[in-house]
């Protein structure tokens, strides 16, 4: 076994690690044999699915391991110490001083009855507040840009926004000078772009003077590519592959690395003409691991010696290793990507005049609050939230809508004004013409069948008291009208249109994946065939692999049926991969809409070209400056004059944007902007380089294809 | 929190309204002839009809109420039918009874409650919590009258400790009385202990779970300030709240205590005023009953509402 010899400057060195956790079956060891190291100034990153053991390995490099687990061999050194050797009193002190935690959801992190000033204090003494510390704390929270440190020291966590919580998580993990930061998904319950502020303030502060090293636990390849100097693959538990960032991207050398890349919607790839590849079957658990190599059932390169010898760790290169019989045969191509875009004839897609399948004409929410006595007696008018406010969409019969905007934008209660489950203020809503009643006891239950709705959290949207198949007959015999028979023909057939086998429909939804689940709840919007199906983040919670596998099978739907989509989405990759139009809303408002190359390229408007830098893509984009949104979203009961986006517009014109709501500028082909500034001078400021995307030079590829999928 | 204190006495004077219609109605309504209760088998009817002229139980039952309600709002409760003493009095004394045997038995209760509620969570499914959680509910399943019974057996009869009767003298005070409230408050208390312990435990589990358990403990802070600093911040919580609810239960509701250790409290009070018949009584502790149930209620929010800031009152 190849383990990294500890180089100097070393502050973290995990060795031959196997963590596990006692079960009444026996130990279950979810990170195996493991090695890794960090180095002063070096942001190391482990990437993995659910299920791999990443956050596993990063309590255990804290010693903070859940109940239950321990660590079954190797060891975790810290500047040289064994941590397994500390007292309990030293192990307090280590992470008092030398190691810090940046958690993954920034509210349950912090403590919900007491004030953030105090919680920060309290990190700083590590005990009782003590004045100093608190005069500290402040001149944390400065570090960390938040405007106005007195207030958010006093303020209770909930209210405050999830980026300036997790700001305040991170001056919590800065204070001193640790030796570690642990960031296990730091981003991932924030919005694109607040995540892209947190990542800007990381990339600064992990590499202030003193130096430090980072261990950075990811789903999200994007963000390990940008902020990640090294990444480490982990699989079942253990590790596949290691590499510096550029390189593992470029051309990785385990199939596991290859397959989790090609299942990323990344630009380029299209569900027409490039679709993705998801990785057939599932992640083994624990006490079902294969024999030899863990990815051998899934991978498309195994042979027989990788299902009974299990593979070394090899280091094809220096800083490189992979654990695989066929790394060689990896690094002279064996693997390809995709056919190439040039390669497949795009589909033709409605050439014909579209037939208009939904019109949403002024579609508006407002929801007044209450007014409180003393309001009523001054005469204040009340106060009223803009959820949605005068949304004009049409999604064409068997075209697919992108609805794009940060959370608060009124994205998801605009879908719920569709199909009826929020009742509109104002506007009218069409299905073939035929009109929509705001509210959905109104609508006739011929209209409800052709309008169906997927949620973004199947675990809540699947009753937990009814088994799969009894799910899937409801709609069939109440929106259907079929026989229980039929509709038992029926689930099966829609089971096995989403790929799951005819036996799940006897099983509850808490036995299944959450994949598995979101699949079941497809397959139930798909059961009374409808001509529109509302997607609201339904892929965002997913395992990229799993993500990949029902992006396609909502392609191979919309193929065989025709159905309609509106994609409501934070995440402009999936939008590019499987939208045709785009709407991108701010603030309860459309900005910009158009046919979804229009609208991904420029010339944009200003939101849409913020939302878009904030996006960490693959490969990592080239330094420079980068167009950021300041602040937070403005509260949607004060939303502001003339053009709402202009209090944290990047290309802010003027008193014009204050005082006149912008006209829709027509670009043509349906492409319209709600800008006051010329399109072809927003073209001129937004492309400084006169190439256009889709050529960038990269470092050269070690000698084979790989690389070309990943590049722009 | 003006608006929701304002609110909530509209409310609780809109209940107390309801309860006295209520009371009113069912006592008038009910069979029997108060007048041959209070002047027994043997009265003549004339002596009847004049009692009944004097009580104003001849007057349309809507007059009747009214010229109770009102009596009643300005402090004039009446007489007691059985007693012929003034109803205001024996209640406040009952009460101020009821207040000290309540006391008592929160200071034995909650200390003792909560700490084994504590230790249970902390210790979940080790030797100590199932100890614990058995014993609570083994205890939580005997009726008061028997633990009341068993603990009078050991402490009065075979220790020869405290008494077995509780029959404290009219005013006196705390010190005076207390070895006479410590059975009736033992027996009050193994009746909450069980709830309180389980709820602490649960709060407890709970909240040792979250994630700004491993934010504390990764501070770097000792033990016992992350028990105390945050987790029982949170964990107790609910605890507080149902506590402050038993509060009304407590104070006039022990009714099976009083009756077994023939103590003179509120609920006693109302068990007399039944078996006498005694209306005016009656619905005089019923008044109070509901008040005090009412006001538990609102500090139980209130409290809630002051250790919870995510809970805004308004």
């Amino acid at each position: 076994m190849a383990v990294s010899v500890p180089e100097d400057g070393a502050i973290l060195e995990i060795e031959n690690l196997t963590v596990g956790y006692r079960t009444p079956a026996g130990w279950r060891d979810a990170v195996r044999e493991v090695s890794l190291s960090a180095r002063r100034g070096e942001t190391v990153g482990v990437v993995g699915e659910s299920g791999s053991g990443k956050s596993t390995l990063a309590l255990a490099a804290l010693r903070y391991l859940a109940e239950g687990g321990a660590v079954r061999a190797g060891r975790v050194r810290l500047r040289g110490v064994d941590v397994a050797t500390l007292s309990p009193a030293a192990l307090r002190r280590l992470w008092a001083r030398d190691v810090r935690l940046v958690p993954q959801n920034p509210l349950a992190a912090l403590n919900p009855a007491i004030r953030v000033g105090a919680q920060l204090a309290e990190a700083i003494s590590a005990g009782p507040p003590t004045p100093a510390a608190r005069a500290l704390a402040l001149e944390l929270l400065e570090r960390v840009r938040l405007a106005d440190p007195q207030r958010v020291a006093r303020a209770y966590p909930h209210e405050l926004s999830g980026g300036m919580q997790q700001r305040v998580l991170l001056a919590m993990a800065l204070h001193g000078d640790p030796a570690l930061l642990v960031l296990d998904e730091p981003t991932t319950s924030l919005d694109v772009t607040t995540e892209a502020a947190i990542l800007d303030l990381l990339e600064d502060l992990v590499a202030a003077p003193g130096g430090r090293a980072a261990l950075m636990i990811s789903h999200n390849l994007g963000v390990v590519a940008r902020v990640c100097d090294r990444v480490a693959v982990l699989y079942a538990g253990e590790l596949v592959e290691e590499a510096p960032a550029g390189a593992l991207f470029a051309t990785p050398l385990h199939p596991y690395t290859f397959a989790l890349l090609e299942s990323l919607p990344r630009p380029g790839s299209r569900h027409d003409t490039r679709p993705l590849r998801p990785i057939p079957g599932a992640i083994p658990r624990l006490d079902a691991l294969p024999p030899a190599c863990v990815f051998a059932p899934r991978c498309p390169l195994a042979v027989g010696r990788c299902r009974h010898e299990r593979p070394p760790l090899e280091m094809p290169a220096v800083n490189r290793r992979v654990r695989c019989w066929r790394w060689r045969d990896m690094m002279a191509g064996a693997l390809q990507s995709g056919p190439s875009p040039q390669g497949v004839q795009p589909a033709p897609v409605a050439p014909e005049p579209q037939e208009t399948l939904l019109r949403v004409m002024g579609v508006t929410k407002h929801i007044p609050l209450r007014r409180s006595v003393a309001d009523l007696l001054a005469g204040r008018p009340a106060q009223v939230i803009r959820a949605v406010d005068g949304v004009d969409l049409v999604v064409g019969r068997g075209r697919t809508l992108g609805v794009v905007g940060e959370s608060g934008s009124g994205k998801t209660t605009l879908a719920r004004c569709i199909v009826g489950l929020a009742e509109r203020s104002d506007g009218s809503i069409q299905l073939l013409d035929m009109p929509l009643a705001p509210g959905i006891e109104e609508r006739a239950p011929e209209l409800l069948r052709r309008i169906q709705m997927v949620f973004q959290n199947p675990q809540e949207a699947l009753n937990p008291f009814l088994t799969v198949g009894e799910a899937l007959r409801r709609p069939l015999m109440r929106l259907a009208g079929l026989s229980r028979e039929e509709a038992g023909r029926r689930a099966e057939r829609l089971l096995d249109a989403v790929k799951l086998d005819p036996g799940f429909a006897s099983r509850f939804p808490a036995q299944l994946s959450g994949g598995e689940r979101q699949r079941v709840a497809i397959a139930r919007a798909f059961a009374a065939a409808p001509d529109l199906v509302l997607l609201d983040e339904s892929v965002s919670a997913l395992d990229v692999s799993v993500q990949a596998a029902v992006l396609n099978l909502l392609s191979d739907l919309r193929r065989r049926d025709g159905t309609a989509y509106l994609l409501i989405t934070h995440d402009v990759g999936v939008v590019r991969y499987l939208a045709d139009d785009v709407a991108v809303i701010y603030l309860g408002q459309v900005q910009e809409e158009g046919p979804v190359d229009a609208v991904l390229a420029p010339p944009y408007h200003p939101y849409t070209e913020a939302l878009l830098a904030a996006i960490p893509e693959l490969p990592p984009a080239r330094p420079g400056p980068r167009v950021r949104l300041e602040g937070e979203v403005p509260s949607p009961a004060a939303v502001p004059s003339g053009c709402r986006f202009h209090t944290r517009c990047p290309r802010f014109l003027g008193a014009v944007c204050v005082e006149q709501e912008p006209p829709y500028q027509d670009l043509g082909t349906g492409h319209r902007i709600r800008c006051h500034i010329p399109p072809d001078e927003l073209l001129e400021m937004q492309s400084p380089t006169p190439s256009a995307p889709g050529i960038e030079n990269q470092e050269p590829p070690h000698g084979h294809a790989v690389s070309a999928s990943h590049r722009r | 929190m003006a608006r929701f204190l304002i609110r909530r006495t509209g409310f609780l004077l809109l209940t107390l309204l309801l309860t006295s219609l209520l009371i009113f109605g069912m006592t008038r309504l009910l069979p029997g002839d108060v007048a041959r209760v209070i002047l027994g088998r043997e009265a003549g009817e004339a002596a009847l009809e004049a009692l009944r002229e004097e009580l104003g139980l001849n007057q349309p039952a809507p007059l009747q109420y009214l010229a109770w309600l009102a009596d009643f709002v300005r402090g004039d409760w009446g007489e007691s039918y059985s007693t012929r003493l003034p109803i205001r009095e024996v209640v406040v004394e009952r009460l101020g009874n009821s207040l000290m045997l309540a006391g008592l038995t929160l200071a034995m209760a909650v200390p003792l409650a909560v700490a084994l509620g504590v230790l249970a969570g902390l210790r979940e499914e080790r030797p100590a919590d199932q100890v614990i959680s058995i014993g609570a509910l083994a205890v939580v399943g005997l009726p008061e009258f028997v633990t009341g019974l068993v603990l009078i057996e050991i402490f009065a009869f075979r220790l020869r400790w405290l008494p077995a009767n509780s029959s404290i003298a009219p005013g006196a005070g705390v010190l005076e009385a207390l070895p006479q409230l410590v059975l009736p408050a033992l027996t009050a208390t193994l009746v909450l202990l069980a709830y309180i312990v389980r709820l602490t435990r649960a709060g407890v589990i709970e909240e040792l779970r979250q994630d700004y358990v491993r934010t504390a403990a990764l501070k770097g802070l000792a033990p016992h300030r992350v028990i105390v600093g945050h987790v029982l911040r949170n964990a107790l919580l609910p605890t507080v709240t149902v506590i402050a609810i038993s509060l009304g239960w407590l104070i006039s509701g022990l009714i099976v205590v009083e009756n077994v250790f023939n103590y003179p409290g509120l609920g006693r009070l109302l068990t007399f005023a039944i078996d006498r018949r005694d209306l005016p009584l009656l619905q005089a502790v019923a008044m109070i009953t509901v008040l005090i149930f009412a006001l538990a209620n609102l500090a139980a929010d209130l409290i809630y509402a002051a250790l919870n800031p995510r809970i805004r009152l308004g």
